[in-house]
């Protein structure tokens, strides 16, 4: 490979320094933090939590930093990957892997059929659009009591053990539960790297810079973002599947409009459209929930005064601001 | 005549009785006219003469209200825009219009990676060499060689418009189309402009929208000119600059 080759391998964003080289093993570093990750942690129940919740926002960020869409629906991949996870399970008696698979194609569908409806507003439009459909998802799965279990939530997800190739690995262990949970994660930012470093990544930048222009290069960009909208789909499914078996139990309100917004602070509070955002504004944000809300019932307000001062004056975010700075 | 000959004449695009409305406004109203292949086509004409309507009808950018678009022997009339790209048609925007936050070099190899790979999710772009190396010979031939690892945003404005030739170019295109390249830039940069048209002219066809008359009487092998949405006038330089009509159109307001 070239000098030229190498040096834009990752990315066509202008950078420079340390991040060039931390860019090229951005998938092996995340994998590395992730393996030490609950060492450091109080307990792993909430290590778990950020594993899922940054993949969450790893995959919504592909459509709110790479593609530069506001999604306000991202609630329903990430409610449906959990759902159909479960149902597997609780209804049909499926393994493990089946189940996560189940999950994967539910978040996978479901941002097709929400994507073919609201692809083609922008905006501010977008984000009222797709948070009106999945409202009806959650209306949709609430009804469905005989599936769903309905405003109990699905309940009976028990999965102690998870037999690999024979092996019979404990899933009860919150130890080996973390690290089951963690290596899907990990595969999925190392298929997130992959994808951003593809052809079709440049492609998802490029409809973000600028729609005409890509146009007038001769991509689609109504199918660009569809596409991109997908995939995201598949990831924000994986995490939901990957909830609801570290939960033994889908909440509804997995499905509200609440957990749409979540992710959005999350990605913002670790810095959209960089790699590493979500992970961090996961870590970040779990964190300093769990930490105020020992002190204080009104912990939201804490919290929320955080964020707000965060937005105002990293708007990059913590990453972003890291990365913009190491440019000066 | 020859085949030879035959193919030296050849129509590369040709519009039959095209309009457009917006609402009630008559943008363009029955324009017939063909462009030749190898050849600088000019369109002219003051401002609000519809020539910019004329320009998106021509790159697919919207469909026209009535009459056909033929490409190379075929109707593309409504046909979407990536379409026209993918058939050899590139074109640069009036107004600078490039992917700001990206790399000199990227905004090129993005443009001609959009014929080789539209849809992969999977290979590293990295392995596409030959769009970096042709990226890179693109970059020296729109003389940006010197600022290729720069976001374009940081460009200055004549370098932001020779990046979006370039990317134009980069979809090898059959037909150039051009709107005002000089918009808005100093005589030096005008002066540069001009001679990287004059340059890839030799080996394209090239139709380029112009709002300054003098720019293009040098260059063009024909010009038409617009003027209320309607054709006023088409020829050569020299029958254009003689006639009656257009006189009358661009007297009174001072040449620019």
């Amino acid at each position: 490979m070239t000098e030229t080759a190498r040096s834009i391998k990752q990315s066509g964003v202008a950078t420079g320094g340390w991040y060039q080289f931390v860019t090229r093993h951005r998938a092996s570093i995340v994998a590395a933090v992730i393996l030490v990750f609950p060492l450091v942690m109080p307990f792993t129940a909430l290590a778990v939590n950020i594993l899922i919740y940054g993949l969450y926002a790893l995959g919504f960020n592909l459509v709110f930093g790479y593609l530069g869409l506001l999604s306000f629906g991202h609630a329903a991949l990430f409610g449906t990957g959990a759902y159909l996870c479960g149902i597997s399970i609780v209804h049909f008696g499926w393994p493990w892997y089946a189940a996560i698979a189940a999950g994967v194609a539910g978040g996978l569908l479901m941002a097709l059929l929400i994507g073919v409806l609201a692809i083609r507003t922008r905006g501010i439009y977008f984000a009222m659009v797709t948070m009106a459909l999945s409202q009806c998802v959650y209306y949709l799965f609430y009804q469905a009591v005989d599936l769903t279990g309905g405003e109990n939530g699905l309940r009976g997800i028990n999965v102690r053990t998870i037999d690999l190739f024979g092996l019979q690995i404990d899933f009860i262990n919150p130890m080996i539960r973390y690290y089951v949970i963690a290596a899907f994660v990990i595969a999925a930012f190392f298929v997130m790297s992959r994808i951003l470093a593809s052809p079709f990544g440049a492609v998802i930048e490029a409809v973000r810079e600028n729609e005409m222009r890509a146009r007038a290069s001769g991509y689609d960009v109504t199918l660009t973002r569809l596409l991109t909208f997908v995939l995201s789909g598949a990831f924000c499914g994986l995490a939901g599947a990957l909830q609801a078996l570290h939960l033994s139990i889908v909440p509804i309100e997995i499905l509200h409009y609440e957990t749409s917004g979540l992710v959005v602070m999350i990605a913002l509070l670790g810095g959209m459209g960089t790699f590493f955002g979500p992970m961090i504004g996961a870590a970040v944000f779990l964190v300093l929930e769990n930490v105020v809300s020992v002190w204080t019932v009104h912990w939201q307000l804490i919290v929320g005064g955080i964020f707000i001062a965060c937005v105002l004056f990293f708007p990059a975010g913590i990453w972003g601001t890291l990365i913009a700075r190491s440019r000066r | 005549m020859t085949a030879t000959a035959g193919q030296a004449n050849e129509i590369i695009l040709r519009t039959r009785g095209v309009g457009k409305t917006f609402g009630k406004f008559v943008a363009l109203n029955n324009i017939s006219a063909e462009f030749s292949r190898g050849a600088v086509t000019s369109i002219i004409g003051p401002n609000g003469a519809g020539k910019s309507t004329y320009f998106n009808l021509l790159c697919g950018a919207f469909p026209p209200t009535k009459g056909s678009i033929e490409f190379d022997g075929r109707d593309v009339t409504g046909l979407p825009q990536h379409r026209f790209a993918h058939m050899g048609i590139a074109k640069s925007f009036q107004i600078t219009s490039v992917f700001p936050q990206l790399t000199t070099r990227e905004n090129i190899r993005v443009g001609l990676q959009a014929l080789v790979s539209r849809y992969d999710i999977w290979r590293p772009r990295a392995r596409l060499t030959e769009l970096i190396e042709r990226a890179d010979e693109l970059l020296a031939l729109v003389g940006l060689w010197e600022s290729r690892e720069r976001a374009a945003k940081t460009l200055a404005h004549g370098e932001q418009r020779a990046l979006e030739i370039g990317m134009a170019l980069a979809s090898q295109p059959r037909l150039l189309l051009l709107d005002e390249p000089t918009a808005g830039m100093s005589p030096e940069e005008t002066r540069t402009m001009m001679d990287l048209i004059v340059k890839l002219a030799r080996e394209r066809t090239v139709i380029l929208v112009e709002h300054k008359m003098k720019l293009v009487l040098g260059i063009s092998d024909r010009i038409l000119v617009l003027h209320h949405g309607e054709l006023l006038a088409e020829g050569t330089p020299q029958e254009v600059r003689q006639n009656e009509a257009v006189k009358r159109v661009y007297l009174g307001q001072r040449e620019h």
